[in-house]
């Protein structure tokens, strides 16, 4: 966290457009902001408002039309081949393999050594709280306890960047919460930089070091500010009325309020 | 209480036959039928052996066939989009119906026969060998896609596993009906075999034998649908399996 540190996520005027004519539809207008090294940002917004497009345009999979998408700094170089980890709204766990084995398959796609990243995989599965369930098969866990194996795959190669879409949005409200501390607590021990795409407001208050806002019908970036709650967080904190001060901003910001 | 249940269907002909006062020639007892092997003059070795390699030769063909075309399909989108919709016509075609035909094409015997039983099983299998391989989530292509992964690593590693469910419910169902397509092989036209040995004795009225021949018919298909179970037993997780 030096002071002179540059971001490693940098974005300015990205726009992108599905299609062509008449039909064309605007799916980013106006995304510029910065992420810096290891940090949290989530981007909130309703559904077409464009923020898994902008995830997909994060991880090389569509181009944008225009802007910058710069990747990566002097002191954190970025390899687009391998320092990008997802987790999707499901789990897609490859139901013939077990919990390790599915960990495993970006290592394995990779072709890096299978013994190390064999012993990372277990690793990993201890720090999302999946420890002895290494041989199980997916449909032995809980949706919750799979998106924990979905999170330790996400970072089995060791990326940089981990880029997270609606990841807990299939879950009951209790799971949910449960999983958004423990992904803070992972975050905090792995220090990634994470980019979390949500509809959840309190739910990208509570996990943001920084919030993006954006907005639907045009889509377009509303916002861009940092949650300067303390950490390690807290269910307490959602009682903080710093909390609620966020949150309303998003809301007014969303034309809730 | 698999096997419970046939004894107890054994037992139930046995008695009916015994006691319900059935001419022998229109239902023998099981123990007449058992007697049947014992008379020399019906070769059933032999003729079960033709019938079987008739089954398992069409099945074993139409099965590679079946998911290299699926392989070919799901490797080039303009030869599925140019080739299934005619493969699902030629599907429609009642199979039974080529059988005079490619009597005529290749004349009788064990080939013929066997083709017939390939034409009526290849469909099954490359239909839902198709849609098997087809059925890959987009979400996971674009996760091997950030990772840079090949075409082959995606097939291997995703597609063909996921698909193996869907190729083994077609092969179940091809299992039962490659038997159906060599017998009707046998009897379209046929010098050998339990199904042409069926003709044979239904002349003489021998029930008892085409008893026998239509439970040694039922065996080689039992032996090839418990192959394909074993198989897939050892090759798919129980919660993938497709009944």
């Amino acid at each position: 966290m030096a002071s002179a540190s540059q971001p490693f996520i940098h974005l300015k005027d990205v726009a992108k457009t599905y299609g062509k004519g008449p039909q064309a539809h605007l799916a980013i207008s106006n995304a510029s902001f910065d992420v810096m090294p290891g940090e949290l940002a989530c981007l909130v917004g309703p559904s077409g408002c464009g923020k898994s497009t902008l995830l997909k345009v994060l991880a090389g999979l569509h181009p944008h039309d225009s802007g910058e998408v710069v990747l990566g700094s002097k002191e954190h170089p970025f390899d687009p081949a391998r320092d990008i980890g997802m987790v999707f709204q499901q789990p897609l766990l490859l139901k013939w393999r077990t919990i390790l084995d599915n960990v495993m398959l970006p290592a394995e796609i990779l072709g890096l050594p299978m013994d190390a990243a064999r012993h990372r995989g277990r690793d990993l599965l201890a720090l999302v709280g999946l420890g002895g369930a290494e041989d199980k098969r997916p449909y032995e866990l809980s949706g919750g306890m799979q998106q924990r194996a979905a999170i330790a795959r996400a970072l089995i190669h060791d990326p940089k960047l981990v880029l997270m879409d609606e990841p807990f949005g299939a879950l009951d409200a209790l799971t949910r919460e449960k999983m958004n501390l423990e992904l803070l607590r992972i975050w905090r021990e792995s220090g990634k930089t994470i980019l979390f795409v949500t509809h959840g407001i309190s739910e990208a208050v509570f996990l943001g070091s920084r919030v993006i806002v954006f907005t639907a019908g045009p889509a377009r970036m509303a916002d861009n500010f940092v949650i300067d709650l303390p950490h390690p967080r807290t269910l307490d904190i959602k009682t903080h009325e710093a909390f609620g001060v966020y949150t309303r901003r998003i809301y007014k910001l969303l034309g809730m309020e | 209480m698999a096997v419970a249940s046939h004894l107890v269907l054994l037992a139930v002909w046995y008695l009916f036959v015994k006691f319900g006062n059935v001419p022998k020639f229109v239902m023998p007892s099981p123990v007449d039928t058992a007697q049947t092997l014992l008379a020399g003059n019906y070769n059933w070795w032999g003729n079960a052996l033709v019938t079987a390699t008739e089954i398992y030769g069409g099945y074993l063909f139409a099965l590679i066939v079946g998911v290299f075309l699926a392989l070919l399909f799901t490797w080039s989108k303009p030869l599925e989009a140019l080739m299934m919709p005619l493969l699902v016509s030629l599907n429609m075609i009642p199979k039974v119906a080529l059988g005079p035909l490619i009597i005529v094409w290749f004349k009788y015997g064990v080939v013929p026969n066997m083709l017939i039983a390939f034409s009526i099983c290849v469909f099954p299998i490359l239909l839902t060998t198709v849609r098997g391989l087809r059925e890959v989530e987009p979400d996971l292509l674009d996760l091997v896609r950030t990772l840079r992964g090949s075409r082959w690593q995606v097939f291997t590693k995703i597609q063909l596993p996921g698909a193996l469910p869907y190729i083994f419910s077609g092969m179940k169902v091809a299992a039962i009906l490659a038997v159906a397509g060599a017998i009707v092989g046998e009897f379209l036209g046929s010098d050998k075999g339990l199904g042409y040995l069926m003709l044979q004795v239904q002349v003489t009225l021998d029930t008892a034998a085409m008893f026998m021949a239509v439970l040694l018919i039922t065996l080689i298909g039992m032996v090839l649908y418990g192959a394909v179970l074993l198989l897939e037993r050892a090759l798919v997780v129980p919660d993938a399996r497709v009944s």
